[in-house]
């Protein structure tokens, strides 16, 4: 509570002070008065109408307006006066209020320093002072007595070194606690080798190329966390600097370490090699490289063979055809297609003789004219028997006469696709084939029937790109291969009959056994299925052999073999023994790998066959060459 | 809690399947078992801790006001806590501890060597050392010292404690630099704990063999050694404790020791074994008291420029008498005059005033001699010359590994065949003869050299003149190309391993790939190893025929 200001001299008539005592102002902010004067009539609050436009004119034109305050207590607007503006700015600087007081003045001691010779007071010694305490003499005659008596005892120097006894002096088994048994002992340290002898044999030493290596490695990733050295004697032999750091580690590694029972696997790796029938036994298979039949120009992407095993029929990416001889390796004819060829087909029905070529769009029917005369005459005669039905009926390719031009290099008919053909493949009995065209559409697969000429298209709907289709030996179905699944259609019933998940990412290739009952399917992920469709629609086995992706695969029609070629130059040769009776699983054994083909542009075999009499394997790679293995 | 952690052992685990113990994420935190951490909660020891956390706190208040009298009587009341329990919880039988002595002898030894000032305190000092050669003075007494090995780190001693192989490592008596970035709290801590564990094994261990714990010296021998002094020399704990750990005394008995103690233990057959298997373990017992009675009878006497401490030990461990100079330290029992020495250690290029009788050694001998069981020959470690590599005897080469040519001497040694003395003079007569044969070559081969010369530049010319009559087409021999037999077999048997693992499974393949691969590495090592030292050798069979050349021209 300080003194009130000296009284306002604007109101010096009527005293308007506040009643209402030190209390929060806020409590009357929602009422239209601030208090109470002296009388006890209410103080209202000065009428305040300016708005901020006002306060600022005010603020500008004022020239008071800088030493005007509001009084909390009454709301009044005051002007402080110069004395008490004066008062504020010494305040302000942390000075005394009062001007006239000097915090400065000469200090004057009450006491001097110095030491009088006289004392301050006079007052003599009491006489207590000079005689014994009573209490006092009470208390040690008590101490005295209890000593005496023995209660109380001189503190004995305490003896800080430790007791030992037998503390394995009953070793009861109860003491031995569950946690005893999940305990995981610590390794010990590991034991010093040859290397950490002061004297080491000298091999053991770093050369300097070594050491080099062991500065540069990470501290935790050195196999040894020393170097090396030889000392001469043993006086010649330096404390190790870094004794105390690896004590320091061990600690750490005791109690921060998590520790866990690793089962370290104790097996003879010749175990882990399963037994398989040694593949002596399982001869013929083609063992050596016999021929090879040299002559394109560019990548030999397809083969075929005719049906008595004679005739070999390659397609290559410099745009020709050629046929060989496959005892003499000799090419026998060459025919320019002007295009690319994806695929050829030799008719496997023996009386026809027959190849069906995949050029770009269209698929040419081309009779090579090799062998007996009389039964490549008779498959022009057959050609040319057909008669063109009265009605016309809408096909989706169109079948064109070759011209005479091309009727004396061997071609008989052309099927002109709408889109590039990428396969094309022969029924058993020689009649239909079918057509694979690079598409999105439903029109991807066209099934053809050369007696008839005339196409069709099996499919309504696309199922996702189709990358090769199969007729079955025997039966009437139909293997299209799109990139995760093979699908099995029914032809005569015209139905899905299975869908088999290859577990791979894209098929590439899949070849049919002659029992018909197993497939392979060949993937650009390197790995190889075995179905057996009687089992199930997954794999029976899962062949990763090859190092690179597959580019084709190919089953013997007599001997229990199947191949498989692939981009890492390499063909392997498999025996895959398939039993009649429905218990056995079927046999797989590699057999062989056969290599031959240089790998040019990051390709090697493109394209595997069997001969179809003999225990032979063809394949053709992107080196240009047809290789003949025996 | 660490201190907690340390003591109980108490050490994380790691889960079996961390991802779902750790909420689906794989970062890598340490994980305790749930039970380990109530187990430590209900540790007596828990509140022990807490009053010393808590006398701390007043002394430091105390200190802070000059309280003179309050500091004193607070540390007279210092709480003090006691491991006894815990060493027992943690190893219940004696021999769970026995397996666990090697960090604790290790981290004692360290401890002992440190300085006396700052690091840790003087009594955890000392009484590390105390123990440390109480367990010193246990393997002298129980002779079960095995194995010792010199290491560029420190030394190396192996000896088999009831059975229990217990390895520890003592670092070179140097000062240690001390490092900054190794907390000394947590190695304290776990000295606390090991003191304790070794002060109660040693114990045992001592009272095993009928010795006084703490222990004493040998009264008689006591007397033998010093009769000037009085007894009282030996009540002085401080030199009491000097002398003890100069490891010369044999120690007190409580039992009086019957010198009939090697009575035959009588054989019990035990059941289920074979007439070799017994004969084998005969012939090992038997080896076995031949190596303890190494030193049996020899005199060693240590120079002063030897590591005293370790060297002594060992001798003693192997029944050897050994002394040193009288002002190196007290517990010296004869002098370097004594006639009847027969070893000298010695680690200085020469000696002078070498006495006859007694062989002036280099202290590798001692512990190779340790290490192969037997006393080797000491041409190899004379004064002054060059040792023959230190081998370590930890290490137990399994076929394949590479074994350095020392160690397969060794070991033709203590098969009983002495090849070491033919090798080596058939080493040097082969030098010999190897010299006078180089030379001779060389004469030949210089004579050949010149007729070679000759003969090639006729031929060169005849070549001229017959190339010129000649066509340049040749038809040249067909040549017969043998078949190997076995090498094809062994072609044949390859591949068909070839194609064998590319019908396995995937992961056996991975594991069998993983396995293979280890072998191949251990072996291309081996092979390092291997070539390194023909290397080494043929460099300094070189040299040594240059200086030879040079001392003959």
């Amino acid at each position: 509570p300080c003194p009130p200001l000296t009284p306002l001299p604007s109101a010096p008539l009527q005293d308007i002070r506040n009643t209402v005592g030190n209390i929060p102002m806020e409590w009357y902010q929602d009422f239209p008065h601030i208090g109470y004067n002296l009388e006890g009539k209410k103080i209202y609050k000065p009428i305040r109408n300016k708005d901020e436009l006002d306060m600022f004119l005010e603020k500008m034109e004022n020239p008071e307006y800088w030493r005007t305050v509001q009084d909390k207590m009454t709301g009044a607007d005051i002007k402080l006066t110069d004395e008490q503006v004066d008062l504020v700015h010494r305040l302000q600087k942390g000075q005394f209020g009062d001007v006239h007081f000097n915090p400065y003045e000469p200090a004057v001691d009450f006491f001097t320093h110095e030491v009088m010779i006289h004392p301050v007071t006079n007052r003599p010694a009491d006489k207590r002072s000079f005689i014994p305490s009573l209490i006092e003499k009470e208390k040690v005659s008590k101490l005295v007595h209890a000593i005496k008596m023995g209660w109380i005892k001189p503190r004995k120097p305490k003896d800080d070194t430790p007791t030992y006894y037998d503390l394995w002096a009953h070793e009861d088994p109860n003491s031995i606690l569950g946690r005893h048994k999940m305990h995981v002992p610590a390794p010990k340290m590991k034991l010093p080798g040859h290397e950490e002898s002061y004297n080491p044999p000298p091999e053991y030493l770093l050369s300097e190329e070594e050491k080099l290596a062991w500065e540069q490695q990470e501290p935790a990733e050195r196999k040894l966390n020393f170097v090396p050295q030889q000392y001469q004697c043993l006086r010649a032999v330096p404390a190790y600097s870094r004794f105390i750091h690896e004590r320091f580690e061990r600690c750490l590694d005791l109690y921060l370490c998590p520790r866990q029972r690793k089962m370290r696997v104790n097996v003879d790796p010749e175990d882990l090699i399963p037994k398989l029938p040694k593949p002596r036994d399982l001869q013929p298979f083609p063992t050596t490289q016999a021929l090879v039949y040299r002559g394109h120009t560019s990548l030999v992407r397809c083969l075929s063979i005719s049906p008595s095993g004679q005739w070999l029929v390659s397609g290559s990416d410099d745009c020709t055809v050629r046929f060989w001889e496959v005892c003499t390796a000799r090419c026998m004819k060459t025919l320019p297609v002007g295009g690319v060829v994806k695929s050829v087909a030799w008719n496997p029905n023996p009386t026809i003789c027959l190849v069906a070529i995949c050029v770009e769009q269209s698929v040419l029917l081309v009779n090579p004219c090799l062998g007996d005369k009389l039964l490549y005459g008779a498959t022009d005669q057959l050609l040319e028997s057909y008669m063109a039905p009265e009605e016309e009926r809408v096909q989706p390719v169109q079948w064109v006469m070759a011209t005479m031009e091309e009727h004396s290099k061997g071609v008989r008919l052309v099927v002109q696709h709408s889109k590039a053909v990428k396969q094309v493949t022969w029924h058993g009995k020689g009649d239909y084939f079918a057509s694979v065209v690079s598409d999105n559409s439903n029109m991807q697969v066209l099934i053809h029937q050369t007696s008839k000429r005339w196409s069709q298209n099996p499919f309504r709907k696309s199922k996702g790109l189709v990358q090769c289709v199969l007729f079955h030996p025997i039966r009437p179905y139909f293997f299209v291969a799109t990139q995760r699944y093979v699908r099995v259609y029914n032809l005569l019933k015209q139905e899905l009959t299975k869908k088999l998940m290859t577990n791979c990412k894209w098929v590439s290739s899949m070849a049919i056994h002659p029992g018909g009952d197993n497939i392979i399917c060949g993937s650009y992920d390197s790995k190889l299925a075995w179905f057996d469709l009687d089992l199930s629609t997954r794999p029976y086995q899962l062949l990763r052999h090859h190092k690179k992706a597959l580019r084709s695969v190919a089953f013997h029609k007599r001997y229990p073999l199947f191949a498989s070629g692939s981009d890492d130059g390499t063909v392997i040769v498999c025996h895959g023994m398939v039993y009649n009776d429905l218990l056995q699983n079927p046999l797989l054994v590699p057999v062989k790998v056969l290599k031959g083909h240089v790998l040019t542009l990051d390709l090697g075999v493109l394209d595997v066959l069997f001969h179809p009499t003999q225990p032979w394997v063809f394949s053709s790679g992107a080196d240009g060459t047809v290789r003949l293995y025996t | 809690t660490r201190r907690l952690c340390i003591l109980k052992g108490i050490y994380p685990h790691e889960p079996k399947h961390k991802k779902k113990v750790n909420k689906g994420s794989t970062a890598a935190r340490t994980f305790y078992l749930l039970k380990d951490i109530k187990f430590l909660l209900h540790e007596p020891i828990v509140n022990k801790f807490r009053e010393y956390k808590v006398f701390v706190r007043k002394l430091r208040k105390a200190y802070g006001k000059s309280e003179w009298s309050t500091v004193d009587r607070l540390k007279d009341n210092k709480p003090s806590y006691k491991l006894d329990h815990i060493v027992k919880e943690r190893y219940p039988t004696f021999v769970d501890a026995l397996r666990d002595l090697d960090d604790a002898l290790s981290m004692c030894f360290l401890f002992s060597t440190f300085p006396r000032t700052g690091k840790c305190h003087v009594q955890t000092i000392q009484l590390c050392r105390r123990l440390a050669v109480e367990f010193l003075n246990y393997v002298i007494a129980s002779r079960s010292l095995r194995k010792v090995f010199l290491s560029i780190k420190g030394i190396y001693y192996q000896a088999e404690v009831l059975g229990q192989p217990v390895t520890w490592i003592t670092p070179y008596t140097f000062a240690h630099d001390h490092p900054t970035d190794v907390d000394y709290r947590v190695m304290a801590t776990f000295t606390e704990f090991y003191t304790t564990l070794l002060g109660f094994v040693n114990f045992r261990l001592y009272h095993s063999l009928n010795l006084h714990y703490p222990p004493k010296i040998d009264v008689q021998a006591d007397v033998e050694l010093k009769p000037a002094e009085g007894k009282e020399y030996a009540m002085d704990s401080e030199s009491y404790l000097e002398k003890l750990s100069a490891l010369s005394a044999s120690l007190a008995r409580v039992v009086a020791p019957t010198h009939e103690d090697e009575v035959e233990m009588d054989e019990f057959p035990v059941e289920g074994e074979t007439a070799e298997q017994m004969d084998a373990r005969k012939k090992e017992q038997e080896a076995l008291e031949k190596h303890k009675k190494l030193f049996e009878g020899l005199r060693f006497f240590l120079n002063r420029e030897v590591p005293r401490e370790p060297l002594a030990f060992i001798i003693r461990c192997f029944g050897g008498q050994v002394s040193w100079d009288k002002s190196l330290c007290i517990g010296a029992t004869y002098d370097v005059s004594d006639p009847s020495i027969t070893h000298q250690i010695v680690d200085r290029p020469r000696v002078e005033q070498q006495v006859v009788g007694r062989y002036y050694l280099q202290p590798q001998w001692v512990f190779d001699s340790v290490n192969a069981k037997l006393c080797l020959p000491v041409a190899d470690y004379f004064p002054g010359v060059l040792l023959p590599p230190h081998l370590s005897p930890f290490v137990t080469e399994q076929e394949g590994d590479y074994i350095p040519p020392e160690k397969l001497k060794l070991l033709a040694m203590q098969r009983g065949d002495n090849p070491d003395e033919e090798s080596e003079e058939e080493d040097e007569e082969e030098e010999e003869e190897d010299g006078n044969d180089k030379e001779e070559e060389e004469e030949e081969e210089e004579d050949e050299s010149e007729k070679e010369e000759e003969m090639k530049l006729k031929k060169m010319e005849e070549q001229k003149t017959q190339s010129s009559k000649l066509l340049p087409v040749k038809v040249t021999a067909g040549k017969l190309r043998l078949e190997d037999r076995q090498r094809l077999e062994q072609e044949q048997q390859s591949e068909e391993k070839r194609l064998a693992i590319m019908m396995m499974k995937k992961r056996e393949k991975y594991l069998y790939k993983k396995i293979m691969f280890g072998k191949k590495r251990k072996v291309r090592e081996a092979n390092k190893l291997a070539a390194k030292r023909k290397a080494h050798d043929t460099a300094v069979k070189e040299e040594k025929k240059k200086s030879k050349k040079a001392r003959r021209a």
